[in-house]
């Protein structure tokens, strides 16, 4: 079977995405999860089966069953724009690690048409999975939740050390450019502490690119209602720009990386 | 070509300016319209070109002048800031009706004294049987005046107006002065022969191009005197030195050549101004201000007898000027035209005649002034090419990020090949400004009559389904009963049937208007300054120039594309319903029966029951109204809405399908294609534009439900821009849809719409994609993109009407999200956070 034959499972293509990656990007967003984040913004992401969704425009199926190529149909429409900002594709989810093949197919189908590639993930899955992908991944959007495997684990459903032992490996391996990315979510780990510690873990990577420090926002907020699931985090507030501000500062001067807010 | 990004600071007079310019509510004035009429009534019997140019002279020795506080360049064609003359001789009917309700009207509204009232009903009197508009009435086909009343098109712009739309040789009088221009009139003067044929029309042309620049040399000696007696009264010594400044520069210019940055920026503002004071004709474009200024800026600041900071004050001063010239229009055009503009285009950088990127410190400083006067004029617009410095894209795209909407920006490698396919030359195509709003064309050589009229390709096809009647005439042709256009092709037929007899009507209104401004508006100062009218000797008007074309905007091209798609799939491939079915759907508004369509209903039966000898009397009209409402079932209701939900449903254009963007391409060439094998009295081609200025919105209030799902009387879709809310896809697969139209054809322009959150273009990395999103559309051979950078406004008006805003994309700290699908209380987080958004 050739790489555009994988078949795979994805909620939502979204074109023109210029937060998520260099340039003017396609977001191809995989469905399925391991994690549980509370705060997810994307919530129709985390199980793998296809579900229903009501939303303002009425019922809508999440999830949809495509090959590759059909993906890959769509991300070739903009090609034009990737070249002049030095975009391309990103998978998304969900965690696409948790549809290895078809995300192996996508990331080197892209690379062998001349598309750049970027991934968004945990690093949450074995390092085989990861290590076969690394080839193909211009740059690796790699989330840092927190550094207490204690916290992780109650926020997120698990334990995070095999992220940060996979996030060592991807750094070292030199293969990929990698970022990484923490959602700053109040109540979890928006404080200048925890800010500190993931700042001086990814310093410890050597290696990173940035880091890059995004704000919660309560945009899924809708979608849980939509699924038929409670929102958690309903009462938790948005981080104001001072406070986001107070914590860039903090991360600054816990790395020596590039450090912004937002993507 | 060396240039440096530098952003200069504001000053203090710049505010003062502006803040002025918006005290009062802009007065209609008479003094103009008074003293032309004077002179028009003392030189009867002869030429109309040497009347026309005493008339101006009269007007320039005699109109009261001002300036105003902290000005530094100086003529105003009002006392009042933001006043306007008016210009009976094209028209005035419409404005004597509209004296009472001008000061209330909601698109654009004046105020106007009983004085000037008295004063302008006397004028008026003289005027009648001797407009333009009378002359083009009387030159038109019946059948023409009929779809102009129809709103088949409207050529209402220069049917009520002088024409403008040029961009004249400022260079002429920078560097060389009107005395140069003189001495040349006069020296053809002195080689035209008696015995010549066109003796009589050169020469009188020639003596009335001498009396309009001795008119505009008055009238800036005039300022020369005022400035010298308010100098010689002020107390405030700074204040003083500027007025005598003043006083020395009017003395100069624009007889002698300018000498230096100051007096080419007083020279350059007396001929924009007075032109505006000629002619009532807007879009009078300053065009490549950039190019013609900087010899002497560069000298200057070389010389050092002038800094950065004192030039871009001077030029911040030209674009407030440019915002105190005004014009009052009819209530209807006013609409067509709404915000007050004069659509002065200024262009800043692109290529010179040799192809070579001519970027400089003024095109800078040109953005740098718009953002320092935030004012809708002049209408800037930036040529980009492949050879474009990235650094200026980028100013240009901060601009763009105030919200402001500007810069427009216009795609070289289009524009160039599009001019040179209509004839021009290649150093001349690349020498090339925009006028009004998209218009192309080469500045001093070129009468473009661009902005023709509005053509509206929605109402050829209601023509279809109603044989070409309209409120009880027939305005189209018949085409038979759809009943029997039983294939995709011959229902395709008829409606290019109907386009080309409307756009052959166009055609003749057109000329019928054009033969009636060569007649009785012959232009001299305008046509001084236009080659090749000296030697021709002739005016503009009269076929003067080197370049001449009509150049009518075509619009609704996406509703059209979509209509005839929607109609084959649903009607002739899958059979959903009949071409009968949605010949009703349509008449019943989708089933959608509003007070405005029953009303049209209603008078439609009223017309019937008189056509078969009945007598109906105003008090018949509720029982027949009622009769209309009943005789729409529940059944059939849900069936026309249940056709409009299944035309929903298929692909519009605008999201990037081949199919249906295909069929726009195709729609679009119905208009472009049959006007360009047309001709105009003044020996020039008819040249299609694709856009709507704002008259897709009162344009499509005339219009009725139209086979793409659009209901009877909203606006129809704007420019070559997806119909609102159609396209869904965001805006990387709507500029693909777009520029697979073919835009060299639409020689005339084309006007791209796209909205963005400020969000989109924040901070450096966000410009920078933001510039790429440009690039690439322009690689794909678009030719024009312009920004709405969506502020609060727009988004609590979206919440209002969600139905106009379904493709707006929000998008806040890494997250995307079509604004109309958020809940209200989320919509309402990201309202709070819009302003916060730049530059992060």
């Amino acid at each position: 079977m050739t790489d555009n034959e994988t078949k795979g499972r994805i909620f939502d293509i979204q074109r023109y995405s210029i937060h998520d990656g260099r340039g003017i990007r396609t977001i191809v967003f995989l469905k399925g999860c391991v994690l549980r984040c509370r705060w997810c913004c994307n919530p129709e992401s985390q199980r793998y089966d296809i579900e229903t969704m009501r939303t303002q425009d009425g019922v809508k199926t999440m999830g949809r069953d495509v090959t590759v190529g059909e993906v890959l149909e769509v991300v070739e429409r903009d090609r034009g724009y990737y070249r002049r900002s030095g975009g391309g594709i990103t998978l998304s989810g969900g965690e696409s690690l948790c549809q290895p093949e078809f995300a192996l197919s996508l990331l080197r189908e892209s690379k062998s048409r001349g598309i750049s590639t970027a991934i968004e993930s945990m690093g949450c899955a074995e390092w085989e999975t990861i290590n076969k992908l690394l080839p193909y991944i211009d740059q690796y959007l790699l989330d840092i939740k927190h550094t207490n495997h204690e916290k992780h684990r109650e926020f997120t459903g698990r334990s995070n050390e095999l992220m940060m032992e996979n996030a060592r490996k991807i750094a070292a391996s030199g293969l990929t450019e990698l970022t990484v990315r923490v959602p700053v979510v109040p109540s979890f780990n928006a404080s200048e502490e925890e800010i500190a510690s993931i700042a001086r873990f990814a310093d410890s990577l050597g290696n990173v690119a940035g880091l890059h420090l995004l704000p919660y926002h309560r945009l899924g907020q809708d979608k849980y209602a939509g699924l038929g699931r409670d929102y958690t985090m309903a009462d938790i507030v948005p981080p104001t720009r001072e406070f986001m501000e107070r914590l860039l500062e903090t991360a600054k001067k816990n790395c020596n990386l590039h450090c912004q807010i937002g993507g | 070509m060396k240039f440096e990004i530098k952003e200069c600071e504001k000053t203090p007079r710049i505010t003062k300016l502006v803040d002025d310019l918006f005290k009062k509510m802009p007065q209609i004035e008479h003094y103009r319209a008074v003293l032309y009429t004077d002179s028009f009534r003392s030189t009867e019997g002869e030429p109309t070109v040497l009347r026309k140019a005493k008339a101006f002279y009269n007007v320039c020795k005699n109109i009261p002048i001002v300036i105003r506080d902290n000005e530094l360049i100086v003529g105003a064609n009002s006392v009042s800031p933001r006043s306007c003359p008016t210009f009976p001789e094209f028209s005035f009917e419409w404005l004597e009706s509209e004296f009472d309700t001008v000061s209330t009207r909601s698109a654009d509204p004046f105020e106007i004294s009983d004085e000037s009232k008295a004063a302008l009903r006397e004028v008026h009197k003289y005027w009648k049987g001797r407009t333009t508009s009378e002359l083009a009435t009387a030159y038109m086909a019946p059948e023409a005046r009929r779809a102009f009343e129809h709103n088949m098109f409207t050529p209402g712009n220069y049917f009520y107006n002088g024409v403008g739309h040029v961009t004249v040789q400022y260079d002429t009088v920078i560097y060389k002065g009107l005395d140069y221009v003189i001495e040349r009139a006069a020296s053809e003067l002195d080689k035209a022969n008696f015995g010549d044929a066109d003796f009589a029309c050169r020469s009188a042309f020639l003596k009335a191009v001498i009396v309009s620049c001795e008119a505009v040399k008055i009238y800036a000696s005039r300022y020369s005197e005022l400035a010298n007696s308010m100098a010689a009264k002020e107390s405030d010594p700074a204040r003083k030195a500027e007025l005598s400044a003043i006083a020395g520069r009017c003395a100069r210019v624009p007889a002698k050549p300018a000498r230096g940055f100051a007096e080419a920026c007083q020279a350059f503002w007396f001929v924009q101004q007075l032109l505006q004071l000629e002619s009532s004709g807007h879009s009078i474009s300053p065009g490549r201000f950039d190019q013609y200024m900087y010899p002497l800026y560069e000298a200057d600041l070389k010389s050092g007898r002038i800094t950065r900071d004192a030039a871009q004050e001077l030029i911040d001063c030209i674009f407030v000027k440019l915002n105190d010239l005004n014009k009052v229009r009819d209530a209807a055009s006013a609409e067509g035209f709404a915000g007050y503009s004069l659509f002065q285009n200024m262009i800043v950088g692109g290529q010179n005649a040799d192809g070579i990127d001519v970027t400089n410190d003024l095109s800078v400083m040109c953005i740098v002034a718009s953002k320092h006067v935030m004012l809708p004029q002049p209408s800037l617009s930036i040529r980009v090419w492949n050879g474009s410095p990235h650094e200026l894209l980028i100013k240009a795209a901060e601009l763009t990020r105030t919200g402001v909407g500007l810069p427009a920006y216009y795609n070289d490698e289009v524009v160039i090949p599009s001019l040179i396919s209509r004839g021009l030359t290649m150093a001349d195509a690349r020498n090339y400004n925009i006028i009004g709003c998209v218009e192309p064309q080469c500045p001093g050589k070129t009468d473009g009559w661009h902005d023709a009229a509005f053509f509206n390709m929605c109402r050829p096809l209601e023509m279809v389904f109603s044989r070409g009647i309209d409120k009880g005439e027939q305005v189209g042709l018949d085409t038979g009963d759809v009943s029997a256009l039983d294939t995709y092709e011959k229902f395709r037929d008829a409606y290019v049937k109907q386009m080309n007899y409307a756009i052959e009507l166009l055609v003749n209104a057109d000329n019928a208007i054009d033969r009636a401004h060569m007649e009785r508006a012959p232009l001299a100062f305008e046509s001084c300054l236009v080659d090749d009218c000296i030697a021709r000797g002739k005016t503009v008007q009269e076929g003067g120039a080197v370049y001449n074309f009509t150049g009518p905007q075509g619009f609704g091209v996406a509703n059209m594309g979509d209509a005839l798609y929607a109609v084959k799939t649903l009607v002739y491939d899958k059979k959903k319903f009949t071409i009968e079915e949605l010949q009703r759907a349509l008449y019943y508004n989708f089933g959608n029966l509003t007070e405005a369509r029953a009303a049209d209903i209603t008078a439609d039966v009223v017309r019937a029951m008189q056509a078969s000898g009945k007598k109906v009397s105003e008090k018949d009209i509720p029982a027949i109204l009622g009769s209309v409402f009943a005789s729409l079932d529940a059944n059939e209701k849900q069936r026309y809405a249940d056709i409009k939900s299944m035309i929903d449903d298929v692909t519009h254009f605008g999201n990037d399908d081949d199919t249906v963007d295909a069929f726009a391409r195709e729609a679009a060439y119905m208009y472009t294609r049959p006007l360009e094998t047309y001709r105009n009295p003044r020996g020039g081609m008819f040249q299609a534009g694709l856009y709507p200025v704002s008259a897709n919105v009162p344009l499509g209030a005339q219009t009725g439900a139209t086979p793409d799902g659009r209901y009877a009387y909203v606006p129809v879709a704007d420019g070559v821009s997806p119909t609102a809310g159609r396209d869904t896809n965001g805006p990387t697969a709507t500029a693909n849809s777009v520029s697979k139209l073919d835009h060299f054809i639409a020689s005339n322009g084309t006007l791209f719409n796209q909205k963005f959150h400020p969000s989109a273009l924040a901070g450096r990395e966000g410009l920078e994609k933001f510039v790429a999103l440009i690039r690439t559309y322009f690689d794909k051979k678009g030719s024009h993109m312009q920004f709405n950078v969506v502020s609060r406004e727009t988004l609590l008006d979206a919440q209002k009407h969600p139905e106009n805003y379904k493709h707006l994309v929000v998008r806040v700290a890494g997250y995307s999200a079509l604004f109309t699908t958020l809940s209200r209380s989320l919509q309402d987080d990201i309202i709070n956070r819009t302003e916060q958004a730049w530059g992060n």
